[in-house]
């Protein structure tokens, strides 16, 4: 695929840099706890950021016990 | 089901279920909320708790205990081992069971449940909470309410939609995982404890037997451990090195708030209780007894303050909480401090200075004053602890 033709998610402050991968998940909460700007939604089963208010400051990504949320430099792809 | 009630709690964990107990002991009407399918699963917990914790709350009873605890074992990086006995101390829990039956003492007092209800949300009106949004089964539904108590644990939003800051700073987080696993041969009267950098930097390994030869495994780091290293790659190295081939009954991720209660757990219409409002024992990461202590303060101010007809009271939470155990957890947090950052020679020192001393005056309380000469600044902070 040409890059051009690659579509990104979109946090405030860029590209979306933060992928959570939920199969792995264990819905424990770590990331939301620590989560400065309440972007990370986490019902039962289910998990996901909002992109709207992610900053990508990555202290999810650190608090993460299990290695479920990654940092992906070149953005996340749609 | 109504539409209002005086106090709707949020979450069923042992602090929700004990505001909801205290509260509806008082003749106010009360219903709480829990995301999950059930209470008390899944468990997030190394189930280790002090019999005199439970006992305030809810009497001993063999269908929820998996151990009886009596000892001590504290394990230095280097191997030494102190043992420390205790007398019958604590146990450690089957967390499934003691949730389910908590949650029933709130229901025989009068409170209602529902299960499956995602809170989303919050009602305000004057600026004040009055209630709170929730999805269940797909829809979303309101209910409103004169106190919401928000007890909806490590990952708590509820109290930040009231303009309350309470996320956590990363390097304050335990990042916890444990497996619970079989054929472990460990007494089953002793909780295990390991530290260092090998197995758990700023933090603590914990092997808590669970009874015919289980046992939970398990360890937490802090946020800025996890930054190189996560807290599974070190289950794994501690579980291949000590516990090859084990099997694996369950294993689970948690998070700990290890840190002092927020500065803040009151606001206009809403108190904050348990992991949410941080009324964990920083030192220990403890937050079992430490909840429901701060859940049962919640739900009595909260009822008070509607029978009373004079809702300000329950700003009152805050002052009777940290005159309650909130100062404590500041003393037990800058020993935490003090003690996290110790090297390795330190911790094997300490052990091996602890081992000289004579078997029956080996104390809990000895071991920091061990680890004084180690770091005589904590000496005014561990003085506080055993004087106050």
């Amino acid at each position: 695929m040409n890059p051009i033709d690659k579509k990104y998610r979109y946090a405030k402050t860029g590209k979306l840099l933060i992928e959570i991968v939920p199969d792995k998940c264990d819905f424990c909460g770590c990331c939301v706890g620590v989560c400065p700007e309440d972007a990370i939604e986490l019902k039962e089963a289910e998990i996901f950021i909002i992109d709207s208010r992610c900053t990508n400051c990555a202290k999810c990504v650190w608090s993460c016990p299990i290695e479920v949320i990654k940092f992906n430099k070149d953005g996340v792809i749609i | 089901m109504k539409n209002e009630y005086d106090v709707v709690v949020v979450g069923s964990g042992p602090a929700g279920s004990m505001a909801a107990r205290f509260a509806a002991e008082k003749g106010v009407s009360v219903l709480m909320l829990e995301k999950d399918r059930d209470v008390g699963y899944p468990v997030r917990c190394g189930e280790a708790i002090s019999k005199a914790g439970v006992e305030e709350f809810i009497p001993s009873d063999e269908k929820w205990i998996n151990a009886r605890i009596s000892k001590f074992s504290l394990n230095a990086p280097n191997g030494t081992e102190c043992v420390i006995e205790f007398g019958d101390a604590g146990y450690v829990l089957e967390r499934r069971i003691f949730d389910y039956e908590l949650a029933k003492t709130a229901a025989k007092a009068g409170a209602e449940i529902l299960t499956r209800a995602y809170v989303n949300g919050l009602l305000f009106s004057d600026d004040k909470v009055c209630g709170v949004k929730y999805e269940y089964r797909g829809e979303q539904k309101e209910v409103k309410a004169k106190v919401v108590i928000a007890a909806d644990g490590v990952e708590s939003r509820v109290g930040r939609w009231a303009g309350i800051k309470t996320y956590i700073d990363y390097r304050d987080m335990e990042c916890c995982t444990q497996v619970t696993a079989a054929n472990i041969n460990a007494n089953e009267d002793t909780l295990y404890f390991y530290f260092g950098k090998d197995v758990a930097p700023q933090g603590y390994f914990w092997v808590f037997p669970k009874g015919g030869n289980c046992a939970n495994i398990g360890l937490g780091v802090s946020g800025i451990v996890g930054k190189k290293k996560s807290a599974l790659s070190f289950l794994n190295e501690f579980m291949e090195q000590h516990y090859p081939g084990a099997p694996i009954l369950t294993s689970i991720a948690g998070g700990v708030p290890s840190a002092p209660t927020l500065e803040k757990i009151s606001a206009p219409g809403i108190l904050i209780v348990g992991d949410a409002a941080r009324q964990v024992n920083p030192l220990s990461g403890g937050g079992i007894a430490s909840g429901m202590i701060g859940g049962s303060i919640g739900g009595r101010i909260a009822a008070e303050a509607i029978k009373m007809n004079k809702l300000d009271h329950i700003l009152t939470y805050d002052k009777a909480w940290h005159d309650r155990l909130g100062k404590r957890h500041e003393t037990f947090n800058r020993i935490k401090n003090g003690i996290y950052n110790f090297s390795d020679d330190k911790f094997n020192n300490i052990a091996h200075s602890f081992n000289k001393i004579p078997k029956d005056k080996r104390t809990l309380g000895r071991v920091f004053t061990v680890a004084l000469i180690n770091n005589p600044s904590l000496l005014i902070d561990v003085a506080k602890v055993f004087i106050v």
